[in-house]
C-alpha cells in the first residue's frame, strides 16, 4: 500500500514536472505545476508532515501560483515561445548530474536504515510538535524569516512601482 | 514497510534535473521562475524525507523557511518581470542584453 501510494504521487509529480518544462504556453506550465503542488502535498502526508502538506497546499497552491497567473494573464503573452540556444550546454550539465546522481545512489543502495530513535514525530500532533520546535530551537531563524518577507513586499512595491508622472507646478 | 529513503533522493534528482534542464532551455522568464520553483521543490522533497528518515524535526522546518524564501523570491522576482517588460516589451530573455558586453 505504501509502495502504491508513493509510485503513484511519485508517477505523477515527475510527468508534471517534465510538463512544466515542456510546455510553451504559459498557462499550461502553470497549471502543471499546480498539479504537481498538490500531488507533493500528498508525498508530504504520507511521509508523517501533516503541516507541511497544508501549508504546501495554502502558499504554493493558492497564493504563489496565482501570482504567477496573475502576472502571465497582466503581460498577456503570446505563445511563440522557442527553446534557449543553450540547449546543448543543458544537456551537458544535466547529463553530468545525472550520472553523478547515478553513481551516488548506486553507492547508496546497500546503506542499512538509520537507528535513530524517534523524538516526537508521531507521538501526536505533528504541528504542536513542529510549533514547538519553531518557537524553542528556530526562534531567530522565525524571526529572520519575518523580516526577508518585510523587505520582499518592500521590494515588489518599489520594483512594480509605475513611475509617477511629473505633477504639473500649478 | 516503510519505502526507503532512496527512493525520494531518485525522485527528488529527477524533479531538480528538469528544473535545471527548464531553467538553462528556456526562453520566457516566467517559465525559468517556474522551473525554479520545480528546483525548491525537488530540495524540500529530500528535506521532508531525511526528516522522517531521521526522526528530527529540523528539517521540516527547513522547509517551512524553504515555503518563506520562495514566496518572496517569486514576489521580487515577478515585480522584476513586470518592470522589464515596461521597459522593453517583451520577456524573452535573449532580449535583454543591457550587462553583456
Amino acid at each position: 500500500m505504501d509502495y502504491l501510494l508513493f509510485g503513484y504521487f511519485a508517477g505523477v509529480i515527475a510527468l508534471t514536472a517534465v510538463f512544466v518544462v515542456a510546455f510553451r504556453n504559459p498557462v499550461y506550465s502553470a497549471l502543471s505545476l499546480l498539479i504537481m503542488f498538490f500531488h507533493v502535498a500528498g508525498l508530504y502526508v504520507t511521509l508523517h508532515a501533516e503541516f507541511l502538506a497544508a501549508v504546501q497546499i495554502i502558499v504554493y497552491a493558492g497564493a504563489i501560483l496565482v501570482l504567477y497567473l496573475f502576472v502571465i494573464m497582466l503581460l498577456n503573452l503570446k505563445t511563440d515561445d522557442r527553446y534557449h540556444s543553450q540547449w546543448r550546454a543543458a544537456a551537458v550539465v544535466g547529463g553530468a548530474l545525472l550520472i553523478e546522481f547515478l553513481v551516488l545512489l548506486a553507492g547508496s543502495l546497500s546503506a542499512p536504515p538509520a537507528a535513530v530513535p524517534r523524538v516526537d514525530i508521531e507521538t501526536g500532533d505533528n504541528t504542536l510538535a513542529i510549533g514547538e520546535t519553531l518557537f524553542s530551537t528556530y526562534l531567530f531563524p522565525f524571526e529572520v524569516a519575518s523580516l526577508i518577507l518585510l523587505v520582499a513586499m518592500i521590494g515588489a512595491i518599489v520594483l512594480a512601482k509605475r513611475e509617477v508622472p511629473e505633477t504639473p507646478a500649478s | 514497510m516503510t519505502i526507503p529513503i532512496t527512493y525520494y533522493l531518485v525522485l527528488s534528482a529527477i524533479v531538480f534535473l528538469t528544473g535545471l534542464v527548464g531553467v538553462l532551455i528556456r526562453r520566457n522568464i516566467i517559465a525559468i521562475l517556474l522551473s525554479v520553483e520545480l528546483m525548491l521543490n525537488a530540495t524540500n522533497i529530500n528535506f521532508v524525507a531525511f526528516s522522517e528518515h531521521l526522526r528530527d524535526l529540523g528539517g521540516q522546518v527547513f522547509v517551512f523557511f524553504a515555503l518563506t524564501v520562495a514566496a518572496a523570491e517569486v514576489a521580487v522576482g515577478l515585480a522584476i518581470i513586470i518592470a522589464l517588460h515596461r521597459a522593453k516589451d517583451t520577456i524573452d530573455v535573449e532580449q535583454f542584453t543591457l550587462l553583456k558586453w
